[in-house]
């Protein structure tokens, strides 16, 4: 059919409002993430990135000579740390989030009911999302110290704890400490979100509830949760995405320790530390990869619809 | 079915005094409509039934027992939100079976309830549906059905029909009387729509600021208002007021003057009132006779604006003796026109008249069997 001078004219205009944003766009994610995935067909080197050579997918998958199987694929075990990173962010990303659903949700309800200097403490549980990650991860790395932290102190003095631990270098500790610590910083940005969705709540509903008798629990439970899911649902894959790619806090805290690397901690630690940028580079695009694949997953599990409704 | 009493109950929000002290009957099987402008009350008066507010002093009975401390889902009510108040995430069925399914009721018997209301409400062929999918008049539909699932004592609307448009809004105000005449239950209805009130109502209360104004059946409340308030408020347009001061006064009635001089007989009790007291007045539209011929008790004035509504034409006549234009109510095709000088005539068994506290004087004409 063909299109009317209007809709030509429209049709114009967006383009004209688009082409800035893509051309920035273009400039500032799709070439760099261009230059990475082809980076991880080389062989760069970070000292000097321009002698390279093409390897193919030697970086992902090859047979050395000994017939055994090397690349980032292969990384189990004692062949290196990548799947074990791998898992490492899966867990971090879905008990982390989990948690501050959770604690979220609570805070969120809590907040939702009217009480005296409401306002204050909806501003103070903001607080640990306004800190800046560098600024909170160091606070808690000292907290945390084995040493001196005030955490062992406070716990030894309470008598709950009769010897210090080393809250970020015991390898039990070290992956519950750096969860603990993101529960703490990101629960508020839960909070913010599912009580923004509460506050949409149609309150005749509840009023209706009450006057049919229904017990609270089983009005959240079958009210409030299936009206606040779209809500809830889209809040946790923002916290998803953010945690499956977490670095600043795992690296402040505990440095490149296996116990609790991440998928990004090693990317790092292969690109600078190793200086072997192909590498890396194939490591990112794996990163990249794998974060698709589960945020593909989910959308398709959770039946998430960003058009709004169901 | 129960009856409610109100027994010198009052209500506030903080320092804000929302019912003042209310006294009030309500019998069984009574359809009763609490009326009055916006902030009167009226909807805080029937949360009070409800339970959905707590009462800061005096005593609440339903059916003969207290219920101040009752929990709401123990006073055997059911209420209709003017919003509808729908769960958005469960069909029309769920909706209207959730309290029951959680009350523990039996499957057959859910089944059974939610039938026979959808029946009589006609929404059968709705049950599925979401409430989304559903027009304004079919949600509102569906939370009565829900409110009549319950099989409560009393019913409780709260301006259930404000979010209708106008032929709907006339087509569900005769479904809830029929409902009425059908169940025999008791009714509290909340609306700020006056032709609501007269046409649904057993009994109306009139609430201002608070306080009731009065209460009475909707010809009574026509025909004999107690105050100004209740006057201006019933009957629509609203009733022409003018100042006036008390020529005679007798048992049988009192001749006033109007400012230009003209004298007016009321036939009402006015042995109370003195020569040379200022009183008000009262008139309504459709009572006010235009007249050809000058003569005596004849007043005259010049047309501002005519309003033609089809069915009748509203003529705003203005006068020597008042600031505000006489309304004069006549038939669709009234020829008049602005400028044009008319002569008027206050038939005296239609005129209101009321003493400076804003009382009425006890009308001597029984218009209500006239």
């Amino acid at each position: 059919m063909p299109m009317s001078n209007l809709t030509r004219s429209r049709v114009r205009s967006a383009w004209i409002f688009l082409v800035p944003m893509l051309v920035i766009l273009a400039l500032v994610a799709g070439w760099p993430l261009f230059r990475t995935i082809w980076y991880g067909f080389t062989d760069a080197n970070l000292s000097d990135p321009e002698a390279r050579q093409f390897v193919g997918f030697e970086n992902y998958l090859r047979r050395g000579d000994d017939g055994e199987w090397y690349g980032l694929l292969a990384e189990f075990g004692d062949k290196g740390n990548w799947w074990l990173s791998v898992w490492n962010t899966v867990k971090f990303a879905v008990v982390s989030v989990f948690l501050e659903t959770v604690l979220g949700l609570v805070i969120a309800l809590v907040l939702n009911a009217s009480f005296k200097m409401r306002g204050l403490v909806r501003t103070a549980v903001l607080i640990p999302w306004a800190i800046p990650t560098i600024v909170s991860a160091k606070m808690w790395q000292w907290i945390l110290n084995g040493q001196y932290g005030m955490m062992n102190d406070l716990l030894m003095t309470l008598g709950i704890l009769s010897q210090p631990l080393s809250w970020t270098a015991d390898p039990d500790l070290a992956m519950a400490s750096v969860i603990a610590v993101d529960v703490w910083k990101t629960t508020p940005f839960m909070t913010l979100l599912i009580l923004a969705a509460l506050q949409m709540l149609p309150s005749n509903c509840y009023e209706a509830a009450r006057v049919d008798g229904i017990h609270p629990v089983k009005v959240f439970f079958k009210v409030t949760l299936p009206l606040i899911r779209p809500a809830l649902m889209v809040a946790v894959i923002f916290r998803f995405l953010d945690a499956l790619r977490v670095f600043d806090l795992i690296y402040i805290l505990t440095s490149n320790s296996k116990d609790t690397m991440t998928m990004s901690v090693y990317v790092r630690q292969q690109m600078v530390d190793f200086a072997e940028m192909g590498y890396g580079s194939a490591a990112s695009t794996m990163l990249f990869i794998i974060i698709a694949l589960i945020t593909i997953a989910y959308l398709k599990i959770g039946r998430v619809s960003f058009e709004g409704g169901r | 079915m129960a009856s409610i009493q109100f027994s010198n109950v009052r209500k506030s929000f903080g320092d804000t005094h929302v019912i003042k002290g209310v006294d009030l009957d309500i019998d069984e099987g009574e359809f009763c409509v609490f009326v009055g402008p916006s902030g009167c009350g009226k909807s805080t008066m029937l949360r009070l039934i409800a339970g959905l507010e707590d009462i800061t002093s005096g005593e609440l009975f339903i059916g003969g027992e207290r219920v101040n401390e009752l929990e709401p889902s123990k006073r055997g009510v059911a209420i209709v939100f003017q919003s509808y108040a729908l769960y958005p995430h469960m069909n029309v069925f769920n909706n209207m079976a959730f309290g029951l399914k959680l009350a523990k009721e039996s499957k057959a018997e859910i089944e059974k309830r939610v039938r026979e209301a959808a029946k009589t409400l006609q929404i059968e062929h709705l049950l599925e549906r979401l409430p989304k999918q559903l027009s304004g008049g079919q949600r509102q539909r569906v939370a009565i059905g829900r409110a009549i699932t319950r099989q409560p004592k009393v019913f409780l609307f709260d301006e259930p029909l404000s979010n209708l448009d106008a032929a709907l809004r006339v087509q569900t105000r005769i479904e809830i009387a029929k409902l009425h005449e059908r169940l025999k239950s008791t009714m509290v209805y909340v609306t700020h729509d006056q032709v609501e009130a007269m046409t649904l109502a057993d009994k109306i209360v009139i609430l201002n600021a608070g306080h009731v104004a009065q209460v009475g059946a909707p010809l009574e409340l026509y025909h004999g208002p107690e105050n100004l308030f209740v006057a201006g408020f019933i009957g629509s347009p609203k009733m022409n007021f003018i100042d006036a001061k008390i020529e005679k006064s007798e048992e049988q009635g009192a001749d006033v003057n109007l400012s230009t001089g003209v004298s007016v007989r009321v036939p009402v009790d006015a042995k109370s009132a003195d020569k040379g007291t200022k009183v008000t007045l009262g008139i309504r539209p459709e009572h006010v006779k235009r007249v050809t011929n000058g003569g005596d008790g004849q007043i005259k004035g010049e047309v501002q604006f005519v309003e033609h509504l089809g069915e009748g034409s509203l003529i705003y006549v203005g006068t020597e003796f008042s600031d505000d234009p006489i309304t004069v109510k006549e038939d669709g095709d009234a020829k008049v026109k602005a400028g044009n000088t008319i002569a008027m005539e206050f038939p005296e068994a239609s005129c209101h008249l009321f003493n400076t506290e804003e009382k009425a004087f006890k009308r001597l004409v029984d218009q209500t069997h006239s």
